[in-house]
């Protein structure tokens, strides 16, 4: 019963997370308005049946806009979180496969990153280069890798010392091959539960990068760069502000509530 | 244990040098000169004088010249000066530090005494409904973003309602309190940032602590206890307790890079003058000395911080102190 209430939890959140990904890829079947189109003879109207969640300064329709950012904020999320991966997963399995000398400086490049406060390393990159969503997707990426990379390492550490490993090696596979194919996949639980983790940490960075004025650059709406639009017209405009913030919300509440939900899973000890 | 900490310390001295080197080399990757800020946006300056402003700053020497010297005045804490006013970065950096600090410092003090009951409770009512709710609220918490929460509850508090300055650290007439008139202005304008940097970390802290809880109540020596017929309240408090307290010494190590990159955020929205906002004036401008500095300085009070953590943390467990010394 405990078991049930508790994957309804992860349930609802999946839910969420299938629909906003339909979202996303039906956009311009969802949508009834252009995202970028603006109508001078409706500046900041409140919900209403032609525009459910109201209208911008520009007249632009805000649930068009969130629909259509949904695009954007969730590629970041995905491509970033994918980058993230392959660069955690390419040190780890180097650094736990090999170990010794390449494992000790690899360790310690990790360790250094780690000292960094992400946001201010992603600031001064972004900012220096310039904010494109491909720029965005690849800093938010390069700088949060480091804890898959400890632990694909920690999983490879003991995955190497099996007997079938022995085997492989015994008949002459090449180290790329064993790593590839004999322990990676064996390494990929906690990773996909770091990565879950990671799509909603993600998607906030962008909104924080928004807010900060060096995220997606308008008129490309992205969830962050919308709720930002509606800063200044908080007090006579709210609908601005609350909607896309609770899709930031409940999205990212989603992904954390559906990683947590599948470490419970791959780490029975905690369950019981 | 001195031996240790020595060893320890030691052990920082690489990783200070490559904080050193990410500082000053993601700087200089980018493409553009600081010269820009001064010279392309303004026709009038002319070649010659952008030429004779870059040598002032160096910036003509190799990299690793560039690199080498900056180091040598970075040993002695000098940054430089910004090229926004001229002023020595080391004193820009030292008179925002207090007050990042200091609101971090109370947040995590109150992340503390409210995340570590949350855990407690979570993990003794397990998949009952003081647990969901629970994990709920730290969920939110960890899942909407600051700004956001920061925007509503400003609107809320200071607009609507008016019961809170809506930003900046103190009041116009601020030198005309007295000392105590003066500390309940700076708190009063602090309330704000400070509950909600709190409710954004208290998840951190709560799930580790329902985690080991988890973890320590199904251990042997507290089913012993059970067993003897003690009062589970003493089981809860004195035996499980004490033990799960311990790694949170680790996690609130690991905390500090989160909450003063944070920072940036909050002292944006609430026009405080801490190191976020000067890191983000300083890279909106361009100020080189400035970034560079304040980059360095923060993941030196990261190192700081899980340096003070893992001391703390092996003064307490002996069992830790003994396996740690032995891989040193």
């Amino acid at each position: 019963m405990r078991e049930l209430i508790k994957n309804r939890f992860a349930l609802i959140a999946l839910i969420f997370i299938l629909a906003m990904i339909a979202f996303a890829l039906l956009a311009p079947v969802i949508a009834r308005y252009n995202p970028e189109s603006t109508d001078s003879r409706s500046v900041l109207t409140a919900p209403s049946k032609d525009h459910i969640f109201g209208t911008d300064r520009l007249g632009r329709d805000i649930f068009s806009r969130i629909v259509y950012g949904s695009r954007i904020s969730l590629s970041i999320g995905f491509i970033a979180v994918g980058i993230a991966v392959l660069i955690g997963i390419f040190f780890g399995s180097i650094a736990g496969y090999y170990g010794g000398r390449i494992d000790s400086v690899l360790m310690r490049f990790v360790d250094l990153m780690l000292c960094f406060p992400t946001i201010f390393l992603i600031l001064a990159v972004i900012a220096l280069l310039e904010p494109s969503i491909t720029n965005i997707m690849v800093v938010i990426g390069a700088t949060s890798w480091m804890g898959i990379a400890r632990l694909v390492r920690a999983a490879i550490l003991t995955l190497k010392e099996r007997d079938y490993v022995a085997a492989s090696k015994v008949m002459g596979a090449h180290d790329a091959w064993i790593i590839l194919r004999h322990l990676i996949p064996n390494a990929i639980g906690p990773v996909l539960v770091s990565a879950t983790l990671g799509v909603g940490g993600a998607i906030l960075i962008e909104s924080a990068l928004s807010f900060l004025g060096i995220g997606v650059q308008p008129p490309t709406p992205s969830w962050g760069n919308i709720l930002m639009d509606g800063k200044s017209t908080l007090g006579v405009a709210w609908w601005l502000t609350i909607y896309p913030g609770l899709f930031i919300l409940f999205t990212v509440l989603s992904y954390n509530i559906l990683g947590e939900a599948l470490r419970d899973y791959l780490e029975p000890r905690l369950k019981k | 244990m001195v031996k240790y900490i020595i060893k320890r310390a030691v052990s920082l001295i690489p990783t200070l040098i490559g904080i050193t080197l990410i500082s000053f080399f993601v700087i200089h990757l980018a493409p553009g000169k600081p010269t820009d800020v001064d010279t392309s946006m303004n026709p009038k300056v002319t070649y010659e004088a952008r030429i004779r402003l870059e040598k002032l700053y160096g910036l003509d020497k190799p990299i690793h010249v560039q690199y080498l010297e900056w180091l040598k005045r970075f040993v002695r804490f000098d940054f430089g000066r910004s090229y926004m006013d001229d002023r020595p970065v080391s004193e820009k950096i030292a008179e925002r530090i207090p007050i990042t600090l200091g609101i971090n410092f109370s947040a995590i003090i109150l992340t503390l005494f409210i995340g570590i009951p949350l855990g407690v409770i979570s993990a003794v009512k397990r998949g009952k409904l003081p647990d969901k709710l629970a994990t709920i609220f730290v969920f939110i918490g960890f899942s909407a973003p600051e700004f956001w929460l920061a925007l509503l509850l400003m609107n809320l508090f200071c607009i609507t309602l008016g019961w809170l300055p809506v930003s900046g650290i103190a009041s116009l007439d601020f030198e005309s309190f007295n000392i105590l008139g003066k500390i309940t202005d700076v708190a009063w304008h602090l309330v704000l940032p400070v509950a909600i940097s709190t409710f954004g970390s208290l998840a951190v802290i709560s799930r580790y602590m329902r985690t080991e809880m988890v973890g320590i109540l199904a251990q042997d020596y507290i089913r012993t206890a059970r067993a003897k017929g003690l009062n589970e309240n003493t089981i809860i408090y004195k035996h499980a307790l004490k033990n799960a307290l311990l790694p949170v010494i680790t996690i609130l190590g690991l905390a500090v890079p989160g909450l003063i990159g944070g920072s940036v955020i909050f002292e944006s929205i609430f026009a405080i003058p801490g190191m976020g906002r000067l890191f983000y004036e300083s890279v909106m401008a361009r100020d080189y000395p400035v970034i560079m500095g304040v980059l360095s300085i923060g993941a030196v009070l990261t190192l700081l911080g899980n340096f003070l953590a893992d001391i703390a943390y092996s003064y307490a467990d002996p069992r830790i102190r003994i396996t740690k010394e032995e891989a040193l």
